[in-house]
């Protein structure tokens, strides 16, 4: 295994990947609801202030060719953007008067 | 506060005389008795879209739908010339269900070049037919040419592919769907093919669903987050551009200054951070010259189109990408809904990105909706109120259930007649 997941220029993000980098919707879901408020505010704070230079990055590759670390890149943005209305919007993990519903992703693009 | 004018009567639903101003009950969403004529009376009758042509891309490519409310499963198939067709998914030898994986009651899709049963392996070809019988010399004057597939009625419009259950429908795809929605023809539809599916199983009615997302009255009070906090303005209001009524069918624009050229105040960091947001990205590639059924209001600036096909199926277009909704009953109380959100496929990173926050953004306020809806259902249910009012921006909803009545009534007539 390689010792880091993400692009270099990104090594202060690497706190964050081997958590956050996770491929599909249902995994970034499941994870911001089993994640603390707290957790998920640094995690945001960290990722959404790099998210333009992130994509920049990404962008320098043909989307059906990223190599691994900036594929890792993408879907730890992809978590952020999972996370953002529980930072911007809600104040809290869940949709709020949602105890009872759901939503699931059953097909999304790739990557 | 009027924004948008209003037709000459003064409002869109005396526009539509026959749908009325009164109170209306909503008995049609909590009875059991009603959901049992709603199966024959208009999930028998009226065509019913199953998916896109994209789900079959190629000869021998099949998807199976499950309709519950007309306690039916369908097998749709692209066959040897091309063509789509679709059939009962039941083996004519015992009535095994034909095409299924894992669990009987899932979909699924997939390619063949026949379909097997998986009972005593009995085999049939693309088009329905009946191409091997096992030990067929132990069957008495058995003639294969008799024993093909059920045929289902199946007719594609713009790429969405319909079925209907009648024996014989009442009307073809097209003029059921009638000049409103068949103006849209043209629409690049086929170019949006990267695709996000949602699924849920909610406790409501489905029109109680669908009520929900064919108004915007709720906007302001269900959806207070969709404006961020420092410049919402307690109070306000939601008014729609333009509402027009066809047959069965429905549908509302929206218009308005475009969030995105809005002070940024206006918008979440996420959105400015990606150009993307609650109505989707803020730049789509070009689509060329719309057809004549878009913003069929010429609404300017035009926000979105939300056509109401009847009976359950849902389409918003937006500028450059389209979400579409079904809602499939599965008992009086509960529905299974599907969403897709469709785009042109990304080129680039930033495209996709923009595509992720438009999904994700949706499914947030998706998710208040159908977490509240399962409240509307229980108090509607607990009989307390039998009549209630709607306003003008509530005109869909009281066409709906007047249509759906209307469908019920028919039927009953012409059952009765028989
Ligand atoms: S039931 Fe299908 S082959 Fe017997
Ligand atoms: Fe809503």
């Amino acid at each position: 295994m390689a010792d880091s997941l993400l692009p270099a220029e990104f090594a202060d993000l690497e706190p964050y990947a081997a958590d956050w980098c996770l491929a599909t919707e249902t995994e970034r879901y499941g994870k911001r609801l089993a994640t603390s408020m707290q957790d998920i505010q640094a995690f945001y704070d960290a990722v959404v202030s790099r998210a333009e230079a992130a994509i920049a990055h990404c962008d320098r590759f043909p989307l059906d060719a990223m190599p691994e670390d900036a594929l890792n890149l993408l879907h730890l943005l992809y978590s952020m953007i999972n996370v953002s209305f529980c930072v911007e919007a809600w104040g809290q993990q869940r949709v709020p008067d949602t105890g009872a519903a759901m939503l699931d992703c059953l097909i999304e693009p790739v990557p | 506060m009027a924004r948008w004018p209003k037709p000459a009567e003064g409002s869109w639903t005396e526009h539509y005389p026959e749908i009325g101003t009164g109170l209306i009950s909503f008995e049609d969403s909590v009875s059991p008795e009603f959901y049992e004529l709603e199966r024959e009376a208009i999930f028998r009758r009226a065509w019913l879209n199953v998916g896109r042509v994209e789900q079959l891309p190629r000869k021998g490519s099949y998807f199976t739908k499950e309709v519950r409310v007309a306690r039916t499963s369908v097998v749709v198939v692209r066959d040897g010339g091309g063509g789509v067709r679709a059939f009962f998914n039941v083996c004519r030898h015992r009535g095994n269900k034909l095409v299924w994986d894992e669990f009987p009651g899932e979909e699924t899709s997939g390619f063949c070049r026949q379909f097997t049963c998986k009972y005593h392996g009995w085999r049939y070809g693309l088009d329905g037919a009946l191409n091997f019988v096992q030990q067929e010399g132990e069957f008495f004057d058995l003639d294969k040419e008799d024993f093909g597939l059920v045929p289902v009625h199946c007719e594609v419009w713009a790429g969405f592919i319909f079925v209907n259950l009648a024996r014989e429908p009442e009307q073809s795809l097209h003029d059921f769907l009638g000049p409103m929605v068949t103006a849209l023809d043209g629409y690049p539809f086929d170019k949006m093919t990267e695709w996000y599916v949602f699924r849920a199983d909610n406790r409501s009615n489905w029109k109680i669903f669908a009520d929900a997302f064919q108004e915007y009255y709720h906007v302001p009070a269900l959806h207070p987050q969709q404006v961020p906090i420092e410049v919402r303005t307690p109070g306000s209001g939601f008014e729609c551009a333009h509402f027009q009524l066809d047959g069965p069918h429905r549908v509302v624009s929206t218009g308005g200054a475009r969030r995105w050229t809005l002070p940024p105040e206006y918008m979440y960091p996420i959105e400015r951070a990606t150009r993307s947001g609650l109505v989707g990205p803020w730049e789509s590639p070009e689509i060329g010259e719309p057809p004549p059924g878009l913003n069929p209001g010429r609404i300017d600036p035009w926000g979105i189109d939300n056509f109401q096909i009847f009976p359950n199926l849902e389409i918003l277009i937006y500028r450059g990408w389209y979400l579409l909704y079904r809602y499939w009953p599965t008992s009086h109380n509960t529905h299974h809904f599907e969403a897709m959100l469709c785009f042109q496929p990304a080129t680039t990173v930033q495209e996709r990105v923009e595509h992720e926050v438009a999904a994700v953004v949706f499914k947030e306020f998706a998710l208040q909706d159908a977490g509240m809806l399962t409240g509307t259902q229980t108090a509607l249910e607990s009989g307390v109120l039998d009549r209630f009012p709607l306003n003008d921006q509530e005109v869909l909803v009281r066409h709906f259930h007047k249509v759906v009545a209307d469908w019920v009534a028919d039927y009953q007539k012409n059952h009765a007649e028989v």
